[in-house]
């Protein structure tokens, strides 16, 4: 498969530099210009088979859900009657991944409200889970909204996982949750005793700010009553269940979240150009909730996780091929990232095939090709 | 000055369903319920300028196709987030298979 990398500038003296800040220059230039709330390139699919493939059903979710706490149940459970044997190691490994990364597809899904159909449903799934991955759910619903208007768009989009130039030690670092856990507890805090920082003020509307403060007072009262309770008993089991794992079963969420958009184009308003679709293995998808189709699920978010593979069948003559397996799909970013490092308006842009639509670029006019090579 | 513009036949819109009118600079969505009743909203969400008519109709909801707010499209009212303002709805007749909305 063809993969086009392109430099946008030669130079590091002339090299673009992004200010993430969203009270920055680059998102009030963002909004000038037009690619602020922009109209996005979506692929054509007839409206009966997209109210098809919209449709909501309690049924899929209810299955994994009860899968996935039965599984976390019966993990914490074994892993606490063999605590603190070495072989409570393996149960709390698997613990980790579905608390520290199975919780951050379920916060997503459930987020969108298209992972049930009944809503309190979703509102349940959705409130447990932010509260394991330590986001906010008031402001989390608000932030992921944006994303999804502004998806990569430099000062706009408050869910940029991969900032120019890649700062490689906290991406790695993240793998284990510590920088990312850090900064929630870090905006917990804030939060619960300063209010709404100024940043969420951008994009959460006052009339949530209350419930902002609200429910990060009710998580920061959860962990510490977690961390009394690990005091008072003078050991780290309770924060083996509660609070660690977002830390010690991280790695597989941030694996898969950094293939959704790293090394591609930002300020584009063409999902096929900043966003990845990558085949995975079932325990993978089961985790990542489906996720692993990105454009698709960006291009029509209506479209609930259990309908994403249908919707890729529908759609794929109008995409880029997508990316083999996990290793293929770092195999394609990382590189993409190191030349960030010095370059950092350098990105991965995919070949489309001969059915497809062309890419909308204008964005990107100015953009030189700076090679191509074979994938 | 308010007057009834013919929309779209009755037939045009499938039950539990919704479909885009645009008249002069104005773009609404007329929704067919699954009691069988027409109604007449703006045509785009009040939370971004996005089209309603590439969203989800259940029962009375619409659901917008960006961010999954969603309305009550009898009445306009905002149901869930990020949605917050209400829709403005327009009042509809049916005469001859035909699908009128008032609009000034």
């Amino acid at each position: 498969m063809e993969r086009e990398f392109y430099l946008g500038a030669i130079t590091e003296d002339t090299m673009t530099r992004r200010n993430y800040s969203l009270l920055g220059p680059d998102g009030a230039r963002a909004v000038e210009t037009g690619l602020a709330a922009a109209e996005w390139y979506h692929t054509e699919v007839p409206r009966k088979v997209m109210k098809d493939l919209m449709k909501r059903s309690d049924a899929p979710a209810i299955r994994d859900t009860i899968i996935l706490y039965g599984c976390m149940i019966l993990f914490a459970g074994l892993g606490i009657a063999l605590w603190p044997s070495w072989w409570s190691a393996p149960f709390w490994l698997a613990y980790g991944v579905l608390y520290g990364s199975a919780m951050d597809s379920r916060w997503h899904e459930c987020g969108h409200g298209t992972a049930f159909k009944t809503p309190w449903m979703n509102t349940v799934v959705y409130e447990i889970a932010s509260l394991m991955m330590m986001r906010n759910s008031a402001t989390w619903r608000w932030s992921h909204a944006r994303h999804h208007t502004d998806t990569y768009i430099v000062g706009r989009d408050p869910e940029i996982a991969v900032m120019r130039p890649p700062v490689l030690f906290k991406l790695i670092g993240n793998f284990f949750g510590i920088f990312d856990a850090w900064a929630a507890l870090s905006r917990m805090a804030y939060n619960a005793f300063l209010g709404v920082h100024p940043e969420e003020k951008t994009f959460v509307p006052q009339s949530e700010w209350p419930k902002v403060v609200k429910v990060a007072r009710i998580y920061v009262l959860i962990y510490a009553a977690t961390i009394t309770l690990a005091i008072w008993m003078h050991s780290i089991l309770p924060l083996m269940v509660i609070g660690l794992p977002r830390l010690y079963g991280a790695w597989h969420h941030v694996m898969t979240g950094l293939l959704q958009h790293g090394g591609l184009a930002d300020n584009v308003t063409d999902h096929r150009l900043n966003s990845r679709t990558v085949y995975m293995n079932p325990i993978s998808r089961f985790i990542y909730w489906n996720m692993n189709y990105h454009v698709e699920h960006h291009m029509f978010p209506m479209v609930p996780y259990h309908a994403l593979p249908r919707l890729h069948e529908t759609i794929r003559h109008d995409l880029p091929a997508p990316n083999r397996s996990i290793g293929a799909g770092f195999a394609e970013m990382w590189p993409a990232l190191i030349r960030q490092l010095r370059y950092e308006d350098f990105f991965i842009k995919r070949e489309l095939p001969a059915t497809a639509k062309p890419y909308r670029e204008e964005f990107h006019a100015e953009a030189p090709v700076g090679g191509t090579v074979a994938a | 000055m308010t007057q009834w513009i013919d929309a779209c036949a009755t037939d045009e819109i499938d039950e539990e369903d919704l479909i885009r009118f645009d008249h002069g600079a104005q773009t609404f969505a007329i929704y067919h319920s699954p009691e069988g009743d027409f109604y007449a909203t703006a045509g785009l969400c009040s939370h971004e300028n996005v089209h309603l008519c590439d969203g989800l109709v259940m029962g009375h909801l619409i659901e917008c196709p960006k961010h999954n707010g969603q309305f009550d499209y009898r009445t306009g009212e905002a149901k869930r987030a990020p949605v917050c303002v209400n829709l403005r709805t327009f009042p509809v007749k049916v005469e001859g298979g035909r699908v009128f909305i008032e609009v000034a």
